[in-house]
């Protein structure tokens, strides 16, 4: 259970500015990576967020497992969207330089290879952000944050107590797999598929049940502290908004404006060097 | 229990937390299946048991929440396409849950029947019809890979949710049913 990203306490201007900042410069960064299939606007991002990973003093031990298996699961999905669609760049880009031939009809064409290569940025252009956003952002002080920005405190409490939980529940899927595999039942790929879901389940059914009884316990516990009382609550952890912050979400917004204005100045969200 | 239902109180929050944690921490169990990055996920018979036990809005908010933070811990990205889908599969099993009459212990022949309709539905729903579109959408991805992927996640979900799915139920309303076992005296 070790590939997983988690808080880790620094003091860098990225730590110290509030979870609200983070959170919508979170989003944005997302949404523009979705929206954007402009190459320059692609590029500009990948390159902004190396930095900023940089200046987060990130280190590789605490994301390289994970970064190393997303690199595989995108060649992976790099292969199968050439497989399926060998030609879906030269329908984007409305044109069709051949390099070189595979097999059968199988052509490796430049469109293809650059839209490709936009996929791939589209993907990566995500990955610092999150890392920065989930190695930075303190638990506690994210759900603050998360009423703050307007979310009913209801769910940015949900939230907390799902950030709280899953160490605890990894312990206990680990416990019990411990027990069940000490009594002899396989859990590795040595079984047969029906044979190792009915082997997970063994693992799954007294997981689930410990969780719902933890679910009423603290459900009495919050309950006899008077959650939920009123339509207001206060956040220990919550912080106030300052200077840093402020200016980073001016940043943030006006570059999202501007990269979004770049990939639609021209109609499409596509930048196609192949247009004479 | 109507009322219950209903209303989001603390129980709901709680199993909100708790249930996002447990999908979370289930996400890297599972079963390839042969279909470049699609599996098969207990952590779908897990939403699946939490929104026939807690409702729609619960189960909508368990997945969503689950789900983003799931693909946020292990895969370092958020694959919004795939996020949402799983409220539309939890919104359509969830509705039905005061007919399973789970915490009454009355989940028989006719509610498993329900719930595994319910499940099929709303599994279609979310991964062969939300799912692909939102792909083509925001990804702009092939059709064909993306109805592909779709239909493994929908196969895969509905085996491994009519399995485990329907088994934790059952042994659920039979150790959880307390309110009918319960007589007053005279």
């Amino acid at each position: 259970m070790a590939r997983i990203l988690t808080y880790e306490e620094k003091d860098t201007w990225i730590h110290r500015l509030s979870g609200v900042t983070k959170l919508v410069f979170f989003l944005l960064w997302t949404m523009t990576s979705m929206l954007s299939y402009d190459t320059r606007v692609l590029f500009a991002m990948m390159a902004a967020s190396l930095v900023i990973y940089k200046m987060s003093k990130t280190r590789w031990k605490q994301v390289g497992t994970v970064l190393k298996f997303i690199l595989f699961f995108l060649v992976v999905n790099l292969i199968a969207i050439f497989l399926f669609s060998p030609y879906e760049g030269v329908g984007i880009y409305g044109t069709r330089t051949d390099l070189f031939h595979l097999f059968g009809n199988y052509w490796v064409t430049r469109e293809q290879l650059f839209y490709e290569l936009n996929v791939l940025m589209k993907y990566v252009t995500i990955v610092p952000a999150v890392f920065m956003f989930v190695v930075t952002t303190n638990p506690s002080e994210f759900a603050a944050s998360l009423n703050r920005i307007g979310i009913s405190y209801n769910i940015g409490y949900a939230v907390a107590i799902a950030l709280r939980y899953i160490p605890d529940v990894q312990d206990d899927f680990s416990k019990i797999r411990n027990a069940q595999e000490a009594r002899g039942i396989e859990m590795t790929g040595k079984a047969p598929l029906l044979r190792r879901i009915k082997n997970t389940a063994a693992i799954i059914f007294p997981l689930i049940f410990t969780s719902m009884e933890r679910i009423d316990v603290v459900s009495n516990a919050m309950e006899l502290r008077g959650f939920g009382k009123h339509k207001k609550r206060t956040w220990y952890m919550g912080k106030k908004l300052e200077t840093a912050d402020y200016a980073t979400l001016i940043v943030t917004v006006a570059v999202t404006v501007l990269f979004l204005a770049v990939t639609f100045h021209d109609g499409n969200r596509f930048y196609n060097p192949f247009a004479g | 229990m109507m009322n219950a239902k209903s209303k989001f109180g603390v129980k709901e929050v709680v199993a909100v937390g708790i249930g996002a944690a447990l999908f979370v921490a289930l996400t890297n169990v599972q079963v390839p299946l042969g279909i470049p990055n699609t599996a098969l996920q207990p952590r779908a018979a897990l939403l699946a048991f939490l929104s026939a036990v807690f409702g729609p809005i619960v189960g909508a908010a368990v997945g969503i929440i689950g789900h983003a933070l799931g693909d946020m811990f292990f895969y370092g990205s958020a694959w919004w396409s795939w996020v949402f889908p799983e409220a539309v599969f939890a919104v359509a099993v969830g509705a039905f849950a005061n007919q399973y009459g789970i915490r009454e212990g009355a989940f028989g022949k006719k509610e498993i029947i329900l719930f595994n309709v319910m499940q099929v539905i709303g599994n279609a729903a979310a991964w062969i019809v939300a799912a692909p579109l939102l792909d083509i959408l925001i990804y702009k991805e092939p059709v064909k890979k993306v109805f592909l992927q779709g239909l493994g996640a929908w196969l895969g979900n509905i085996i491994m949710i009519a399995v485990l799915g329907t088994l934790l139920i059952v042994g659920y309303a039979k150790v959880g049913a307390k309110s009918s076992s319960l007589s007053k005296e005279d």
